[in-house]
């Protein structure tokens, strides 16, 4: 990596839902300005609780999190965004009673003098979305709210996207779409933190990857050479992985 | 530990390891079951046998249906289609009262305990056929008080065993959870069942606790009642089961012994996902996109 201050920096960071249960025992992760990040793990290692604690939805107790050398540990999730960081949660990410227009423009609604402009930025890169404009977002199919959710994050032009399980509950043929509009919104330059179930899916576009378990960190590497690691499986799949 | 896992491996050796796969003796067979939510298909299984005396396990990635499919199989909810048979009798339409009463009877994830009962009121609760149970019977002490004595040795003998007898009369509700799971699965020996069901009975369990929560479930087997638990702890599931049922996506995708579960390339694909055999390229990116339009103005 290179000398350059990370975009996000997460340090021994401990957090939790309750007070005196941490879910996260002290993790660590670095994005790089650019950069395309996965983190996996089995059920409950803490995956989305990471995201949580960075986007400031949960406190962080102990660690820092930083944002381009600043500290944004106790900063609320407004601010982020304000900052330039956007969330895409997994479940409930559209307005469903608001139509495709309405939830795009509720993604800029501190800066609305930029709408036209976002508008057609993310309805470019979404066209489906295009089409339906007018459609109320409870009427979409699972994988357009899935589009409209990271559209609507994109439209603050944020400098980092954090995706929960961009792929869940999604056909195999829209989680692979999911994937590859991933991959291509990183491309135009904006960093991405991604969280997914799908470990091998993800492990394959991204940069590097962060193996979660119980709350800390079990392995980092590149996301090939994750994807070939005999230990990932083993983490998953535990002692029945090993062979006699 | 070794000797009592040879004697019941036995019967299990020699079958293929395949989803569905008949085996020689089974107390429970499922047939063509499917349960849906909406347009979501939470449970569709083909079929499936459980070997009688031995300990099954059931596991999945997250959403396979696992739970739903335990529900379906104890009369907690009720399948779209399907059969069961418990020990060659029909049981899709029973309640869980009388698949308890035919001796099967379940534990739950999250515990069930009447809290504001004593634990020993808590075990005698379990027992099956009580007199006192109808009204005018209630009223006459002489009817049940015989019976009643009977059930509560049987229950101090089980508390006994389960190493709960110092806490017989404290409410249920100041046990902690890993004592709580114990005292669910020594009530559910109380109504002397034939198959125990357990629900993910090491979740949330301290690791003090695991340990002699694992010997009880082997023990269950020593005696002969047949054993069928979901859990998400491979360690657990290597350690004490005999053999192991995969689902993911509401179907059966694999069966067979532990040691064959972690090579099989379809339980690997359903907890890592699929993948590429390679990373796709610009113009493969385009490709699947157009695919995946398509696929979708056909629907």
């Amino acid at each position: 990596m290179s000398e350059q201050t990370p975009l996000i920096e997460i340090k021994d960071v401990v957090a939790g839902y309750v007070p005196g249960v941490n879910i996260l025992n002290g993790v660590d992760l670095v994005l790089a300005p650019g950069e395309l990040v996965g983190i996996i793990g089995p059920n409950g290692a803490g995956k989305s609780t990471m995201l949580k604690a960075l986007f400031g939805l949960i406190p962080v107790t102990e660690g820092v999190v930083t944002y381009k050398g600043d500290d944004i540990s106790d900063l609320p999730a407004h601010e982020l965004v304000e900052r330039g960081i956007g969330y895409v949660p997994q479940n409930e990410n559209v307005f469903p009673s608001l139509t495709v227009e309405e939830n795009l423009e509720m993604g800029l609604y501190l800066r609305p003098k930029k709408t036209t402009e976002r508008m057609s930025y993310v309805l470019d890169l979404f066209p489906r979305l295009s089409e339906r404009t007018r459609q109320r977002a409870g009427s979409l199919s699972g994988g357009e709210r899935q589009m409209l959710a990271m559209g609507r994050a994109l439209m603050m032009e944020p400098e980092v996207l954090l995706l929960d399980e961009p792929s869940a509950g999604l056909s195999p043929a829209l989680q692979d779409e999911a994937f590859i509009r991933t991959k291509q919104i990183n491309r135009t330059g904006v960093g991405v933190i991604m969280v997914e179930q799908n470990a091998r899916r993800c492990l394959q576009i991204c940069d590097r990857g962060y193996v979660l378990d119980q709350g800390r960190n079990a392995y980092t590497n590149t996301g090939a050479e994750l994807l070939r690691d005999p230990k990932v499986v083993e983490l998953y799949l535990g002692t029945l992985a090993k062979v006699e | 530990m070794l000797d009592d896992a040879t004697t019941t491996e036995q019967p299990l050796t020699r079958l293929p390891w395949e989803p569905g796969v008949s085996k020689p003796d089974p107390i429970l067979v499922v047939d063509e079951m499917r349960k849906t939510f909406g347009g979501l298909v939470a449970v569709d299984v083909d079929h499936l046998e459980v070997q009688r005396g031995v300990i099954t396990a059931l596991i999945g990635p997250n959403g396979a249906g696992k739970t739903t499919f335990f529900n379906l199989l104890t009369g907690f909810d009720s399948p779209d289609r399907g059969r069961v048979a418990f020990d060659g009798d029909m049981i899709d339409k029973a309640s869980p009262h009388t698949l308890a009463q035919r001796g099967m009877v379940r534990t739950f994830q999250l515990t069930k305990a009447l809290t504001k009962l004593p634990v020993i009121e808590n075990m005698k609760l379990g027992a099956k056929n009580q007199k006192g149970e109808h009204f005018f019977n209630a009223l006459l002490t002489a009817v049940w008080g015989g019976q009643e004595k009977e059930i509560e040795a049987r229950a101090d003998d089980l508390l006994t065993r389960f190493k709960m007898d110092h806490m017989r009369d404290e409410y249920a509700g100041t046990l902690s959870g890993g004592q709580r799971k114990l005292l669910e699965m020594a009530r559910s020996l109380m109504a002397e069942p034939r198959l125990v069901m357990l629900d993910e009975p090491m979740a949330g369990v301290n690791p003090a606790l695991t340990q002699s929560l694992l010997a009880h479930v082997k023990s269950l087997r020593n005696e002969g009642i047949t054993v069928m638990f979901v859990e998400h702890d491979m360690d657990v599931v290597r350690d004490i089961s005999d053999w192991v049922v995969v689902m993911a996506e509401g179907r059966i995708i694999a069966e067979g012994p532990p040691e064959s579960i972690g090579q099989n390339k379809a339980v690997i694909d359903a907890y890592l996902g699929v993948h590429h055999d390679a990373a796709l390229d610009l113009e493969e990116e385009e490709e699947r996109l157009a695919q995946v339009q398509r696929i979708e103005v056909e629907e």
